[in-house]
């Protein structure tokens, strides 16, 4: 298992990772995800010591990698192995041999590593490609390769940078089975770092999304999507932008709270209600656990109790919230959940402003539903210079 | 009045090849040196800049200088320049053995900048890869570094040959021997156009050969 305890990481008076904690045990994958800047590569970095760390430890079975010496740390690091992105494997150097390097900079016989490199490339399915060189592999092979590589001194700790960057969906999904099915029989803990959400959402078992640096949220996979609708959440089941006006009371957001949810709820509130329910927009995935993960957008067509509605949902398993604002002229939010319950609401609140003043380069994606409101041009242009106006 | 009187075709070939053997004698000389130096202050050059292995401004800033020197002076110039430093070395400042220093000398810079540039062009995770798998300095720099840049650095052999067939010629001038000297000294000096055309179609073929040949074996070296 590694632990990374208060890694900071400043060049000059730049602070590139501020504080970053974390802990991933053996047969977990940890997705650290975040826009680029972040600090997601810098913290890759850190991890497998290209970088060194200006405070902070990294605790890999129990030892302190930041404190050793270089020749101590030369040796320690083979704890750490690291799948690259788009593999970087060796151009001159077969498959085969890309998976053995590693064993050459040890004293590890000729006979020993040839076994070994053999086992690998069968546990990736590559052993038919031992003797081809990189240009005549895949992009989803070359990184089969990469993954082997990275395992070939039996690191306890695999950290996978951007793994699946510039792969099709297909590769992309069948490099994360193998990376699950290794995380499984080599109970290796892997720290998955990506941009990707449906990465983290078909592979990950717990996710921390870094920001400017930090660590602003975490959790279980399940946790995050089921019980909170923070950046991140949204971020993990994003909602296609729904036709309805952004405005109107009727409008409903849902989330799937439990992992049960009896995908039958759509019509059984409709008859409890006594309404026709509109689905305005929905992503509904089965994660990691087995269980069903949602969000959705829907329309209530009559006039009901907001209390009504949200109680129908609730015994369901289903998490409701209306959209704009209450009768009362409040802006209203979601329920704050106890972690980082300020920080959240403050996240809320945010994001309601942000709907109501919008940048222009945001409301120009959202044009042509406006014009289907208002097809006056002139009125639009002076909405436009107003949205202009109030983003400035 | 001076009647050109060109040597017999037939006997061209008795001056033609000894000249022939003494070029190659001096460009193999000079290139093994400059292999031998170049080489190694090429991988110095690249890995103290801020990209390289073990990143030191000041070094670099040096080597990088002194590697400049070298070739900032049109070869001519500086095979005069170093006549003191050619009569400390070889006792002599003239024939194949002066020829050599100055050769050897513009030769290693340049050979030392084609294996920076070519040592350079490797992305930097693959040298990570090597790092992170815990190879010390001189693991990267055998199994990475050379081994990915070698067709770049075979290139670059070959271009280096081909510019020391160039200076041999220079030096010819000052009586190296070998084919420029021929050339000047038979061809040009006493008119013989015989020797002229002879000893331009075997430079033009031996450049044509060491290129292609080098070209042909970057393809076999590269995947």
């Amino acid at each position: 298992m590694i632990e990374v305890t208060a890694l900071t990481k400043r060049y000059g008076s730049l602070t590139v990772l501020d504080g970053v904690d974390f802990a991933v045990q053996a047969g977990e994958i940890a997705a650290v995800v975040g826009p680029s800047g972040a600090g997601k590569s810098t913290l890759a970095r850190c991890i497998n010591l290209l970088e060194k760390p200006t405070s902070g430890s990294i605790l890999v079975d129990g030892r302190d990698l930041t404190r050793l010496s270089r020749r101590e740390l030369r040796s320690a690091r083979r704890a750490i192995g690291t799948v690259f992105q788009s593999a970087s494997l060796l151009q001159r150097l077969t498959a085969a041999e890309n998976v053995e390097l590693p064993m050459r900079y040890l004293d590890i016989s000729h006979s020993e590593r040839v076994a070994r490199v053999r086992e690998l490339l069968e546990r990736v399915g590559m052993l038919h490609r031992a003797n081809h060189y990189p240009s005549q592999l895949s992009g989803g092979q070359q990184q089969r390769i990469g993954l082997a590589r990275g395992l070939a001194l039996k690191p306890s700790v695999l950290l996978a940078d951007e793994p699946t960057s510039g792969l099709d969906p297909h590769t992309t999904s069948s490099i994360l089975k193998l990376l699950a099915q290794l995380r499984d029989e080599l109970r290796v803990a892997v720290v998955l770092i990506t941009h990707e959400m449906d990465v983290v959402r078909s592979v990950a078992d717990s996710v921390a999304r870094l920001h400017e640096g930090r660590i602003v949220e975490r959790g279980s996979v399940a946790e995050v999507v089921r019980s909170s609708d923070s950046e991140l959440a949204r971020a993990l089941l994003p909602l296609p932008p729904g036709p309805a006006p952004r405005r109107e009371r009727a409008v409903w957001r849902l989330r799937y709270e439990r992992p049960d949810v009896d995908p039958a709820w759509l019509t059984s509130v409709g008859r409890e209600l006594d309404t026709d329910i509109s689905v305005l927009a929905g992503l509904i995935e089965t994660i990691d656990d087995g269980g069903a993960a949602g969000r959705m957008t829907v329309r209530i067509e009559r006039p009901l109790a907001a209390a009504d509605v949200r109680a129908a949902f609730a015994a369901r398993g289903i998490h409701a919230v209306q959209e704009g604002v209450t009768p009362s002229g409040e802006v209203e939010r979601a329920e704050p959940v106890e972690r980082g319950e300020r920080e959240r609401a403050g996240r809320e609140r945010e994001a309601v402003e942000r709907a109501e003043y919008e940048p222009a380069e945001l409301a120009a994606e959202r044009e042509p539903e406006a014009a289907e409101r208002e097809p006056a041009p002139a009125e639009r242009a002076e909405r436009r210079a107003a949205r202009v106006r109030s983003a400035a | 009045m001076i009647l050109a009187t060109a040597t017999p075709w037939s006997s061209v070939s008795s001056l033609l090849l000894p000249a022939l053997g003494q070029t190659a004698a001096m460009v193999g000389i000079v290139m093994s040196i400059v292999v031998a130096l170049g080489l190694p202050l090429g991988l110095l050059i690249f890995n103290t800049s801020p990209r390289g292995l073990t990143p030191h401004a000041t070094v670099h800033a040096s080597i990088s200088w002194i590697a400049n020197l070298g070739r900032s002076l049109p070869f001519l110039v500086l095979m005069a320049t170093v006549i003191p430093f050619t009569q400390l070395v070889v006792n002599t400042t003239i024939g194949i053995k002066a020829a050599i220093i100055p050769m050897s000398l513009a030769g290693i810079p340049f050979f030392a900048r084609l294996v920076e540039n070519a040592v350079r062009e490797i992305p930097r995770t693959r040298l990570d890869v090597g790092i992170a798998s815990g190879a010390s300095v001189p693991q990267v720099i055998r199994t990475i570094q050379l081994t990915e840049a070698l067709p770049g650095i075979v290139a670059g052999l070959s271009l280096n040959i081909i510019a020391m067939i160039e200076y041999s010629a220079i030096a010819g001038a000052i009586g190296a021997g070998g084919l420029g000297y021929l050339a000047v000294n038979y061809g040009y000096e006493q008119f013989d156009g015989h020797i002229m055309v002879s000893c331009i179609v075997v430079l033009v073929l031996i450049v044509q050969i060491v290129q292609f040949g080098g070209d042909r074996i970057v393809r076999t070296l590269t995947h």
